[in-house]
């Protein structure tokens, strides 16, 4: 399943790429890339577990650019 | 500017205000370190807040922390103005960076303002006003001049004229009439349109461009790549070469706080931002460039490739060619016992042709260009294989025509036809056993062909090679006439799959090979090839699909374009890499050898992280020649 969110005002380059590395560590995740130009994380997620890895990837974010909004694309 | 970018103008504006009062009274005044720290306030309070909070939830080598230590340290060791100036500088180079990025996403994005709001739905011949999404097949909507058009589908009534600039880079506006179909997108200019839909909103032309563009940047490019792994490892290792600067060498040499303002200005250059900041900025500039243009890149990795392109394999058929048979030659016979005038045969031709939708009959009609009157044909056959035979009412009287190709005259016991110089298929045309001449039927170049094969020569393209399904001897026609250096026919798709699988075995290392096609038939090979180019993207979902850059136009030149953009693109993020690392290792050994102050280090910083977004910036723009 593909997952996809925007980080609103995400401002900082080496942020987004220590976010996307981060995600791509989480467990249900097969792959993710994450846009710092269009704010855009693309998370590849396996079948069934979509809700627990977007809620990882959440605090991952979070933990990382708090200033950042998390929004659920589809 | 955001709410928040203004904010910080004022901040730093009162900061900077304070720095220069404290500079003037320094030395008159004993307690101008108020001043100072009134300015350092102004401009940074939040930093440390971010450091700690940050170090809290577990993150530690943020630049906030890195600018935190940094500032304090030099304050430690008498240098408060300095502590004061790095802090200021430091966030006017992140304004700068926000605002320059915000800018370039804009533009981005008004670029691609292709999206529409709403649909006027026709309700029982009430006008409504929907979402595009809640508009289904076979409805009817409205649009009218000013709006964007919502859906893909054909003009029911009226006519207008189009504009499509957002979706194929073309200024000229395109004029529309009733019958003809119509792209979502586009901006309708003059008249009202009714409209039937005919896909739904998932899949039209607006939205499969929207998910291509929106996705983009997800494919990185291995510049990217790099410099991410780089500042990966830059930012550690600096800061293990700060704390060694700040305690190895005083044990030997003495004067601690020398040593320790040296580690301070090592931290402040350590910050990796200014490196990772301009390469992704550059390639987004870069897919925006060529999206004004009309060629869509469904990757940064792809602008890349583009840039490395040394071989390009055209399909021939609807790329170098319009795809359309065209009537080229009418050659009545010259010898026979009955002579025609070129008009007369092509009007027996025509009428022979009157009931057959094949592409070759349709051309005829085409040529002809007359109305046809049907009770003038009877008994038609087709011949397989070799052509068709009717029953034609020609100067008042039925005569038996044929039309077909070599064998179906030969059948007939009909000698010395004619041999065209022009290629394309021949189609001979005979009454009873009578030779009556032919007609050459072949498929037109492209206007722009032969000047975009040139320009790519010109470019650089070391080999250029065309794949047909057609004959051998046709292919090798047009190709000389374009002027390709190879040709190869008679391919099935298949065929042309193993063809360019031998070609990236042969082409030289480090560059890529291009694959030029329309879509239709292709997507094996287009996604083979380093590069899958699709043209005429536009009302091609296939195309759309299956490439890895889609040309919206049907010009072959705009692949031109396309690689000078990715040049200029990858160049500048050469430049960037080289300059940014350049000069943070420049300024760390003469900070390490005491040549350099804690100035350097914030030009090291934020001066390289400014210049390198203006460099950036430079991506975006790119004018046609």
């Amino acid at each position: 399943m593909k997952k996809i969110v925007k980080l609103e005002g995400l401002c900082c380059a080496n942020c987004a790429a220590k976010i996307e590395e981060g995600v791509k560590k989480l467990p249900g995740i097969q792959d993710a890339t994450l846009s710092f130009m269009t704010q855009r994380l693309v998370m590849e997620i396996e079948d069934g577990r979509e809700e627990e890895v977007v809620e990882a990837a959440r605090k991952v974010a979070d933990k990382i650019e708090p200033e950042a909004e998390f929004r659920v694309i589809r | 500017m955001t709410k928040k970018q203004k904010k910080m103008v004022k901040r730093l504006i009162v900061s900077a205000v304070l720095l220069a009062a404290g500079m003037i009274l320094e030395g008159k005044w004993n307690v101008v370190w108020v001043l100072f720290l009134l300015s350092y306030l102004a401009a940074g309070y939040d930093i440390p807040l971010k450091a700690l909070r940050n170090i809290r939830k577990g993150q530690v080598f943020d630049e906030n922390f890195l600018m935190t230590v940094a500032t304090f340290g030099a304050v430690a060791v008498g240098e408060l103005e300095e502590a004061v100036a790095v802090m200021l500088f430091y966030q006017v180079g992140e304004l700068f960076n926000s605002y320059a990025v915000g800018k370039s996403r804009e533009s981005i994005a008004a670029l691609m303002d292709i999206n529409p709001e709403y649909a006027n739905l026709l309700r029982d011949g009430r006008e409504e006003q929907v979402d595009p999404y809640e508009v289904e097949v076979g409805d009817v909507i409205l649009v009218k001049p000013g709006e964007k058009v919502p859906l893909d589908g054909v003009v029911l009534k009226g006519n207008s004229s189009l504009d499509t600039k957002a979706l194929t880079g073309e200024a000229m506006p395109v004029d529309i009439q009733q019958g003809e179909t119509i792209v979502s997108g586009s901006i309708n200019l003059t008249g009202v349109l009714e409209v039937e839909v005919t896909r739904l909103f998932d899949d039209s032309t607006v939205a499969k461009i929207l998910e291509l563009v929106e996705n983009a940047s997800s494919r990185k490019a291995k510049a990217e790549n790099f410099i991410t792994r780089f500042a990966r490892v830059y930012t550690p290792i600096v800061v293990i070469l700060a704390v060694i600067l700040a305690v190895v060498p005083p044990l030997f040499l003495g004067g601690f706080s020398v040593w320790l303002y040296r580690a301070c200005s090592f931290l402040v250059v350590s910050c990796p931002c200014a490196l990772v900041i301009s390469v992704p900025l550059s390639f987004f500039g870069g897919l925006g460039a060529a999206s004004r243009q009309g060629v869509l890149l469904k990757g940064s990795n792809y602008l890349e490739a583009v840039a490395n392109l040394d071989t390009l394999v055209f399909d021939k058929t609807g790329t170098l060619t319009t795809g359309k048979f065209q009537v080229s030659q009418v050659i009545p016979a010259e010898h026979g016992e009955e002579s025609l005038a070129a008009e007369k045969l092509l009007e027996v031709a025509a009428y022979a042709e009157c009931h057959s939708n094949h592409p070759i009959a349709l051309s005829v009609r085409e040529a002809y260009g007359r109305e046809m009157d049907p009770s003038r044909v009877r008994e038609t056959r087709e011949l397989a294989g070799k052509g068709i035979c009717a029953s034609v009412m020609v100067d008042g009287a039925w005569t038996e025509v044929y039309l077909g190709n070599r064998r179906l005259m030969e059948e007939l016991g009909i000698e010395n036809m004619q041999e065209p110089s022009a290629m394309g298929t021949t189609l001979f045309a005979a009454r009873g056993q009578n030779y009556l001449g032919c007609l050459v039927i072949s498929d037109t170049i492209r206007e722009d062909t032969r000047k975009a094969v040139a320009d790519l020569k010109r470019q650089g393209i070391s080999r250029m090679v065309m794949l047909t399904g057609d004959r051998e001897e046709i292919g090798r026609a047009v190709a000389e006439e374009i002027g390709l250096d190879e040709s190869y026919g008679g391919l099935l798709p298949a065929d042309k799959v193993t063809k360019v699988e031998e070609l990236l075995r042969t082409k030289q290392e480090g560059t890529s090979l291009g694959f030029v096609g329309d879509g239709i038939n292709d997507a094996p090979v287009l996604s083979r090839a380093d590069v899958g180019i699709a043209m005429g993207g536009i009302g091609s979902d296939a195309a759309v699909e299956a490439a890895d850059m889609v040309i919206m136009t049907d010009e072959p030149s705009k692949i031109i374009d396309a690689i000078a953009i990715a040049r200029k693109t990858v160049g500048i993020v050469k430049q960037n890499i080289v300059f940014a690392i350049g000069v943070k290792v420049l300024v760390l050994i003469l900070t390490a050898m005491g040549y350099a102050t804690m100035w350097a280090a914030v030009f090291a910083d934020v001066g390289v992280s400014v210049l390198a977004i203006l460099n950036a910036m430079r991506a975006l723009r790119y004018k046609r020649q």
